[in-house]
């Protein structure tokens, strides 16, 4: 392969007569053709690629069905089930649009705990990390305020109980609330702000994505090494290595993705939600979809005044919370190791935290005083309120304490020296002795 | 009625709040329900399909009893020739319909038979005249019921076949009726399909099995018309991804070859 340094000599004429007035083939060939990857990022880094296909599939679905939809209260559910019906491939663009969500957070989630332990949030990417923490809540209400549109029984409730949060704040809650659903009740002047705001928030991610690649090719992608490249023996091209790369995860990842498109469309949603909106009717037990389950149960694990701060005001406090302190992550880890292959004790809590999340998620789709139950085992002496308080309680503990701490009592693994030391077998290319732990072989090779 | 209806809402709301929150438990009723047996349905797996034979005398019972309580919205006479009914068929069924027309050139509304294009009848004005008739109760629309309940298929056949006399100690309200799948056990429905109630002209024999089987596979489809299509496809997408996944995989390996 001739990887061509820069300035890139194009040979078409027209090409080099647009791009010396508007260098954007330039630019493609710099951050998408010669860019520079560290050799050993693997298959763990498909999944900016593949969120960036997920929300790509999600506008051009989403601008297909709004051209069918009706955001008024009388018309919404009706006009969803004639798209489901009568529209020409309605069903399969709602199906795509309904389980792209959901796979989209599924790419995202991956992603964030990738950068979790690799410590991909560390220095100098600490701006990267903070603008991915704003796409991820602005994703959180383009989600929410989408699962409304249908205006079914799980739509109604899912939105009067998020928006009747806010009525939390001191002084001036019910002001707010009022003036979020343009009324006096989530009615249909909540139902076409909703959509407006659902179609045009996408958009906005688009923006902050778009920033947020722009910092990445200014750091470059972090590596599981967590060391930065050295030279051009560290790297390869973005293409064609990685964009081959990127296609087959995508490729894997849409399979499973049509899997459910196809044959479990429904497996994720909630069967109320096909029950049209009954303002006088409360089902049961209302939840919302399965991706914002851990931070529901974390809004829920707060049944108990503290101070002068009352108990709902506490959970949506905490709620918040647990997003927003992942803008402070990258000066909450004080270890100046990135990857947690390298930090014995920090590989421990990270995957204690990724299943504290999972337990969160149980959590939140139990009823409050039901006893904990999981993978269909009951845990009948304690209740998932409990279970949630203590989960809630550690997720806030591992950044605020253990994080801080780790970096100071932590002793690191040694470092390799540089990625194509730590890649390439022993003695492919002379060199010393391999540090310890170097051998390691990359894990998407695997 | 508006303020009736202002502080039912506010009611509503303010339990539906506290019980989210954990602070005092959602008023719903404590009867145990039982998960309903798991049946072997013509559409299940991947490559499963609807009987459509089953559907059609579905769609019998559907008409000839159900309907007499319950609307389907959502569904319009033409979408019959998804369960194989000819487009002569289904006009004559229309047929059968009466539906309220107009204004004409007069200014009056008028009644006339169905087209296949009309939606299916209701059997109610309104939500109010739907309570009237049934103690209080409404009725559910039937259009997408099998989706909209857990367990789906499997709890319509199950709870229309599951009416029993009630347990000892049980106390049935006023006019509901025991069955044990329904949540809290206490349905406002009777028992509707009995022994030879339908009369099925493919020579099927009408028991009640037959017929809550029948009218559930029709309700499926009812829910999920294009299910079959959407298989089909699937079944074409999947093939397709998974051939382009080894090739995609051949060839990054061979891309990446000289790497190492």
């Amino acid at each position: 392969m001739a990887h061509a340094s820069p300035p890139p000599a194009f040979k078409n004429p027209m090409v080099r007569w647009i791009d010396s007035r508007l260098p954007v083939f330039t630019l493609m060939q710099k951050e998408y053709g010669v860019f520079p990857m560290p050799r050993n990022a693997n298959y763990f880094w498909n999944f900016g690629a593949i969120a960036m296909v997920m929300l790509m599939v999600m506008i051009v679905t989403g601008i297909f069905l709004s051209m069918h939809y009706t955001p008024h209260v009388d018309h919404a559910f009706n006009s969803v089930e004639r798209i489901m019906r009568d529209v020409n491939y309605g069903w399969l663009m709602r199906y795509v649009h309904m389980n792209g969500a959901s796979f989209f957070f599924i790419a995202v989630y991956i992603h964030i705990f990738r950068g979790l332990y690799y410590g991909s949030y560390k220095a100098p990417r600490e701006l990267l990390w903070m603008l991915g923490v704003v796409i991820l809540l602005l994703m959180m209400a383009t989600a929410f305020m989408g699962y409304v549109l249908p205006w079914g029984q799980m739509s109604f409730w899912g939105v009067t109980v998020i928006t009747n949060l806010f009525s939390a704040i001191p002084m001036v809650g019910d002001s707010v609330v009022t003036w979020l659903w343009g009324g006096f009740a989530v009615e249909n002047a909540t139902l076409n702000r909703f959509f407006s705001l659902h179609y045009l928030l996408p958009f906005v991610i688009v923006g902050v994505v778009f920033l947020h690649v722009a910092a990445l090719h200014v750091t470059g992608s972090n590596n599981p090494t967590g060391i930065d490249p050295k030279g051009p023996q560290d790297t390869l091209p973005f293409h064609p290595y990685f964009t081959i790369k990127d296609t087959f995860g995508l490729v894997v990842f849409l399979l499973i993705y049509c899997g459910f498109v196809f044959f479990a469309p429904n497996f994720m949603g909630h069967p109320d939600n096909y029950i049209p909106a009954q303002p006088l009717v409360t089902p049961a037990h209302i939840v919302p979809e399965w991706y914002f389950l851990p931070f529901y149960a974390m809004l829920r694990a707060i049944t108990f005044d503290f101070l002068f701060i009352e108990a709902k005001l506490g959970g949506v406090i905490v709620m918040f919370a647990s997003v927003f302190i992942l803008f402070l992550l990258p000066w909450l880890d004080t270890s100046r190791v990135r990857s947690a292959r390298f930090r014995p004790i920090y590989k421990w809590f990270f995957w204690v935290l990724f299943v504290n999340v999972l337990i969160l998620g149980q959590v939140g789709a139990l009823a409050a005083d039901d006893p904990f139950e999981m993978f269909g085992i009951s845990f009948g002496f304690i209740s998932a309120t409990t279970v949630g308080q203590i989960c809630t309680f550690y997720y806030f503990f591992h950044f605020l304490v253990l994080l801080p701490l780790l970096g100071k009592f932590e002793t690191p693994l040694p470092l390799p020296r540089s990625i194509h030391e730590s890649v390439l077998p022993k003695g492919a290319r002379g060199g010393g002795p391999l540090p310890a732990g170097a051998a390691a072989k990359p894990m998407g090779k695997a | 009625m508006p303020m009736t209806t202002a502080v039912l809402r506010t009611l509503a709301l303010v339990g539906a709040v506290a019980g989210v929150l954990g602070l005092a438990t959602t008023a719903h009723a404590a009867g145990e329900t039982v998960t309903p047996p798991n049946q072997n349905w013509s559409w299940e797996g991947p490559f499963g399909t609807y009987d459509r034979a089953a559907a059609q005398r579905g769609f019998l019972v559907y008409k000839q009893v159900c309907s007499s309580c319950h609307s389907m919205e959502q569904l319009d006479y033409r979408h019959l020739t998804g369960i194989g009914f000819s487009e002569a068929e289904v006009s004559a069924l229309a047929a059968g319909f009466l539906v309220v027309d107009g204004p004409d050139e007069n200014g009056d509304m008028f009644r006339r038979p169905a087209l296949p294009s009309d939606g299916f009848t209701n059997p109610y004005e309104n939500e109010q005249m739907a309570r009237l008739a049934n103690n209080g109760s409404l009725p559910p629309d039937l259009s997408v019921i099998a989706k909209a309940r857990e367990y789906g298929a499997d709890y319509l056949y199950a709870l229309l076949i599951g009416y029993e006399d009630p347990p000892e100690g049980v106390e049935l309200r006023a006019g509901m009726h025991y069955n044990r799948y329904f949540s809290g056990g206490q349905i406002a429905m009777p028992s509707m399909i009995v022994d030879g109630g339908v009369e099925y002209i493919d020579g099927t024999e009408p028991f009640v099995n037959q017929q809550a089987w029948d009218v559930t596979t029709f309700m499926m489809w009812a829910a999920e018309p294009h299910m079959d299509r959407r298989k089909e496809m699937g079944v074409m997408v999947i093939g397709f991804l998974a051939v382009f996944a080894v090739l995609m995989w051949l060839v990054k390996r061979r891309v990446w070859s000289d790497t190492h």
